[in-house]
């Protein structure tokens, strides 16, 4: 991706700032939301500008979905402000520029996909045609199916038809492939990024951490309820540090550990496994004294432990 | 494309609000029509009863009174209170576990119209059972009803179902959805029966009678039974009064219940 990779070399720009001004789309300044004595959200700030895939990853009561519902209007916060296009989400008509798909357990089962469209689209000024909502949700050939007799992949994304039957500029999903396969979890990333094309602006939330790095041009960490980390998939993988090493070798664990930036070595019975930020010296030396070493492999940080990096500490 | 961050004024047009409402209603009727559940059980139970019991009565006359047509009006208000509770208690509690009505509330969908495709679906059930009863009534029940009396049970049916609406709403926000269900029959069941609606509260025990005027099935059977001349010594305002107020107090909670909860949420 050239763009994290200017970023990667310029660490001192935000992220993948566009030279051009652009306004935010929505905002959330400082964000308290308490339930009793919980505190769901804890003066998050968030900012969501024109065209962009964002993903808010956290563990679980984290505030993602609190902060979701915050932006949609369904709850107020606490203290602090929330806007969407300059309005305040709580008033109706902000929602009709607004897509939301939501974790419902089930929507009216007996109803046809064809009905739901129907229903949705009437409650917008300008909805998109029901033509392009099953094109762009890859519903065709399902019009006629009752919810019921969809399979879950189906019903995912029937909810996200319905998320975009008012032509939104501003679409929130949360959780959009839980419970996906990963053919319909890719189908659905594909239809998220053709809708970003278009000029939409999206906010989802995620668990996945492949998800947040395949799909996002940003990544807002969020755990307990505050912003931890912002910054495009590179840029949070590498605060994740070290890369890892995997080979059989003669040589010992204790010798592995004195090697230059190994930070652990893990034997397993045919393998180990060392983690260290400059693979490249650790594996030259490890070559020149063990001529027997077999099935190297050296794969880079995965997101999940810059993530578990973030979150534990 | 160009994005603006001013909201542009989309207000709707009188007929575009008519188009959400009618929309509404419509795949309320159908999703309740197709719940085989509900439509059967809220269709199928008055009708069965008022076939064994209210048919078999279709030469007993008591003091003036024809059993079989003093039956039709309350087997006509226990399906239009039946298919009023389970619609919209039942109905709601569950689009509320299940996040549907959350949803909704995330598009510009007026609340107005959610509410009143529901009321409106549950009185069209009421008519469809009350007609039903009506025609088997006189089809094989000996019932004779001038059309006055049974423009007066269809507007009834109405009223009656607007009125259970306000405890359905109730009940949907305080009740579990998956034991709705079984407490909305719990509570709807002994109701009626207490109220008179399977057999004429006359041939119950004394002190069961005495029971019947605080339920509010009851002064709804009464005011139904006033079509027909059968009514109680209590004064119409007096049953008319009692609904209305049964009606305000289960708003009242329910506003109260949904209030509190959108607080804290």
């Amino acid at each position: 991706m050239p763009l994290s990779a200017i970023a990667f070399e310029t660490e001192s720009t935000p992220a993948d700032a566009p030279a051009i001004t652009q306004q935010s789309v929505a905002t959330l300044s400082n964000i308290a939301k308490h339930y009793g004595t919980t505190k769901a959200l804890d003066g998050l700030n968030l900012t969501l500008r024109p065209g962009e895939i964002v993903a808010l990853l956290g563990p679980n009561g984290a505030g993602k979905t609190t902060a979701i519902k915050i932006l949609l209007g369904l709850i107020a916060p606490t203290s602090g402000a929330a806007r969407v296009f300059g309005s305040n989400p709580r008033e109706a008509i902000t929602r009709t520029r607004v897509g939301a798909m939501l974790q419902v357990a089930r929507i009216l089962e007996t109803l046809r996909v064809r009905e739901h469209l129907d229903l949705f689209r009437s409650y917008y000024p300008n909805p998109l045609p029901v033509a392009d909502i099953l094109r762009t949700a890859q519903l065709q050939g399902l019009e006629d199916r009752p919810f019921s007799q969809l399979s879950g992949g189906q019903k995912q994304r029937v909810l996200f038809a319905l998320a975009l039957c008012g032509n939104p500029d501003l679409i929130f999903l949360d959780e959009p492939t839980v419970g996906l396969d990963i053919e319909s979890r890719r189908a659905l990333w594909h239809q998220i990024r053709t809708l970003a094309a278009q000029g939409k602006t999206i906010l989802f939330t995620t668990h996945y951490l492949e998800e947040a790095d395949a799909l996002a041009n940003r990544i807002i960490v969020i755990n307990k309820g505050r912003v931890i980390s912002e910054g495009t998939p590179a840029e949070i993988k590498r605060i994740g540090g070290s890369r890892t090493i995997r080979c059989r070798t003669r040589l010992t664990k204790e010798f592995l550990e004195t090697l230059p930036t190994v930070t652990q070595v893990q034997r397993h019975e045919h393998s180990v496994q060392i983690s260290a930020s400059h693979a490249e010296a650790v594996v030259r030396e490890m070559l020149l004294l063990d001529e027997t070493l077999t099935n190297l492999e050296i794969t880079s940080p995965a997101l999940e432990d810059a993530f578990l990096a973030l979150t534990q500490s | 494309m160009a994005t603006t961050a001013i909201l542009p004024n989309p207000t709707r047009t009188a007929a575009q609000t008519l188009t959400i409402y009618r929309k509404e209603t419509k795949y309320e009727f159908l999703k309740l029509m197709r719940t085989r559940s509900f439509s059967l059980a809220t269709i199928g139970f008055p009708v069965m009863f008022y076939v064994l019991f209210g048919l078999s009565n279709r030469n007993s006359f008591t003091g003036g009174i024809h059993i079989a047509k003093y039956m039709l009006a309350g087997y006509a208000c226990f399906g239009l209170i039946g298919a009023t509770l389970f619609g919209i208690g039942v109905g709601l509690a569950g689009e509320l576990a299940a996040g549907w009505l959350e949803l909704k509330r995330a598009s510009p969908m007026p609340a107005p119209a959610y509410l009143f495709a529901k009321c409106a679906s549950a009185a069209a059930f009421g008519l469809i059972i009350v007609s039903l009863l009506i025609a088997i009534g006189t089809a094989f029940g000996g019932v004779k009803l001038s059309p006055i009396e049974i423009v007066k049970m269809l507007g009834l049916t109405i009223v009656g179902s607007i009125s259970f609406a306000s405890m359905g709403l109730l009940l949907a926000q305080i009740v579990p959805a998956n034991a709705a269900p079984g407490i909305v029959n719990l509570i709807y069941l002994p109701m009626s029966f207490l109220s008179g609606l399977w057999m004429p509260i006359r041939f119950m025990p004394h002190w069961l009678q005495g029971i019947a005027p605080i339920l509010p099935t009851y002064h709804l059977s009464q005011l139904m039974l006033g079509v027909f001349g059968y009514a109680d010594t209590i004064s119409r305002t007096t049953h008319w009064n009692a609904l209305i107020g049964f009606s305000l107090i289960m708003l009242g909670l329910a506003w109260l219940v949904f209030h509190r909860k959108e607080q804290n949420s």
